[in-house]
């Protein structure tokens, strides 16, 4: 291998080869930082039955699941919708672009904030909009529902994340061919004809590329809750990374917290293996 | 204008406003007097102020933070670039054993989820006593940046032309030489798009930021906004300004360079 790629590998091998490494090798310990008298002993995967049996594990692992399940089909529905906007705006193009990006470029941490602010119970102003429809009582407060408190944490990510990916699709519909869309409105296909049988089959590719992006993100939640509940109510919307980095940094529990974050990575690391085995072979298929 | 039009172009306005809404109640709540907060907000602000602003960068010493991501991301974009262009350089020009590995190698770690390397890492900084420092904080950062740049200066770098490389190596140029003096200046924009993208990835970070400080010396801004406390409740003034702030800078880059930061962001993608 040429040595001009040596300082890449070496950053990678020292940040994260090494250090997943370690985390799966901790994994296998008893640690505990304010336990520190009794060392760390090797326990085997008594930690991973540990977490098996931990119903606050179980409940994050479907907390996390569930939110890339809901979260990812909308913001690729909001996307390809914004994206079809994007294409066929003559004018005010660098507009809207600038529009897409400024969510996507804003820190999460700031649109996690800004949501919350919108949604809080005394000040918010969707909730005041919410109220003036009776939509919600005079009392109720989005943090404090198990499941409400979703709702502000689903629509900040979809906020910062639907406009990326209208700019991904966005890229994919420009490939597409207008004469095709031209010689199909002659033979007399109408708009929603062309948009089924040209534009969906051929912006298929970039439509599973955009949602492995997404899903992939998704899966490893973290600013957003942080942020916005905490966890809460209770542990009601607590996804694994903030399990995990509860066991780590509040509890000092680094056997536990390790395993806890060996599986985020097993989970991400499975779906992106069926992802591309099932999807990328399909594709390939349809591209031969 | 026949009705379909018309439908398309409300549609387009409608996006737009939802889009742009929570900046716009972000800068305008930031402006807004602490009491009135409190109140049914008015769309349009009656009375503004600059409180928040002044108690930001005075009792809070906001500066702090923001002098800290300047740092960590300046010093992390001028390592990572350099390190991510040579391999991404030898990538796209050089034929040898594993390169497709590599790439892909390179293309998942960009996916890890950071919380799987937290505890090594937390481990070995503290015992480093890197902790709450600058390294601490660059170290990991390089590493989840790098190859973003890296894919996408493979792909600037397979644009380019080889003839002009070759000539300058055949007139007795290393490839070291050819690459700084030849390719580097053609390469220019997208050197400068993948900056910019590790320089808002430094920006943006915050698990990261929030596991290897330990106090508000170090603390950047997305860690200081998040843990801005005030004796009763959140001090929302404060906090908003806070994010506008903390906006700014990447408001101003995406204004300035809209169109290299798409073209970078779709070069992953498009190539599948």
């Amino acid at each position: 291998m040429p040595l001009l790629v040596a300082p890449a590998l070496a950053f990678i091998l020292a940040g994260s080869l090494l250090p997943i490494a370690a985390t799966a090798w901790e994994a296998l310990h008893g640690h505990d930082l304010r336990l520190p008298w009794l060392g760390r002993p090797f326990i085997g995967l008594d930690n991973f039955v540990e977490a098996a049996g931990d119903s606050r594990f179980r409940a994050a692992f479907v907390h996390t699941v569930a939110f890339a399940a809901v979260t990812v089909p909308v913001e690729l529905g909001l996307g390809l919708g914004l994206a079809l906007i994007m294409q066929t705006a003559t004018r005010g193009r660098s507009a809207v672009r600038l529009a897409a990006l400024l969510p996507w470029a804003v820190p999460t941490v700031v649109a996690a904030l800004v949501v919350r602010f919108m949604f809080d119970g005394q000040t918010g102003v969707v909730t005041a909009m919410f109220r003036s429809l009776g939509l919600i009582g005079p009392a109720f407060d989005w943090l404090v529902h198990p499941l409400g408190a979703w709702v502000p944490i689903g629509v900040a990510d979809v906020w910062k994340t639907a406009p990326f990916v209208a700019i991904l699709l966005l890229a994919g519909l420009q490939t597409i061919d207008p004469a095709l869309h031209e010689a199909a409105s002659i033979d007399g296909a109408g708009p929603g004809r062309r948009f089924l049988t040209i534009t969906m089959p051929l912006l298929t590719p970039t439509l599973v590329v955009a949602a492995a992006f997404r899903a992939l993100d998704a899966l490893r939640l973290f600013d957003v809750v942080y942020v916005i509940t905490a966890g809460g109510p209770g542990t009601a919307t607590e996804p694994l990374s903030l399990y995990a980095f509860i066991a780590l940094m509040q509890r000092l529990r680094f056997g536990y917290g390790s395993a806890l974050s060996v599986t985020v990575f097993l989970l991400t690391f499975g779906f992106a293996l069926v992802w591309v085995r099932t999807l990328g072979r399909s594709l390939v298929g349809e591209r031969a | 204008m026949n009705a379909f039009r018309f439908l398309r172009i409300a549609a387009a306005i409608a996006l737009l406003g939802l889009l742009l809404a929570p900046i716009y109640w972000m800068v305008v709540s930031s402006l807004t007097p602490e009491a009135r907060l409190f109140q049914a907000p008015p769309l349009v602000p009656r009375a503004i102020t600059l409180e928040h602003y002044r108690a930001l960068f005075g009792e809070r010493q906001f500066l702090v933070p923001i002098r800290n991501s300047l740092v960590v991301a300046a010093l992390t974009t001028l390592l990572a670039v350099p390190v991510a262009a040579l391999c991404a350089y030898a990538i796209a020009r050089l034929e040898f054993p594993g390169r497709g590995l590599l790439l892909a190698l390179i293309l998942s770690v960009s996916m890890f989820p950071q919380i799987s390397i937290v505890p090594p890492l937390y481990l070995v900084l503290r015992t480093l006593g890197l902790l709450d420092t600058y390294p601490g904080l660059v170290l990991p950062y390089v590493t989840f940046s790098a190859p973003l740049a890296v894919w996408l200066l493979t792909g600037f770098f397979r644009q380019l032309p080889r003839d002009l490389e070759e000539a300058a190596m055949l007139d007795g140029a290393s490839r070291v030489r050819a690459l700084r003096d030849v390719v580097l200046p053609l390469a220019a924009p997208g050197v400068a798009t993948a900056a910019i993208l590790t320089f808002l990835y430094c920006w943006n970070e915050f698990l990261f930021a929030l596991s290897f400080t330990l106090g508000p010396d170090r603390q950047t801004v997305p860690v200081a906004v998040t843990l801005f406390r005030g004796r009763y409740q959140v001090p929302w003034g404060q906090v908003l300004a806070a994010t506008v702030v903390a906006t700014i800078p990447v408001a101003v880059f995406v204004a300035a360079f809209q169109r290299r930061i798409v073209a970078g962001l779709t070069s992953g993608a498009s190539k599948g």
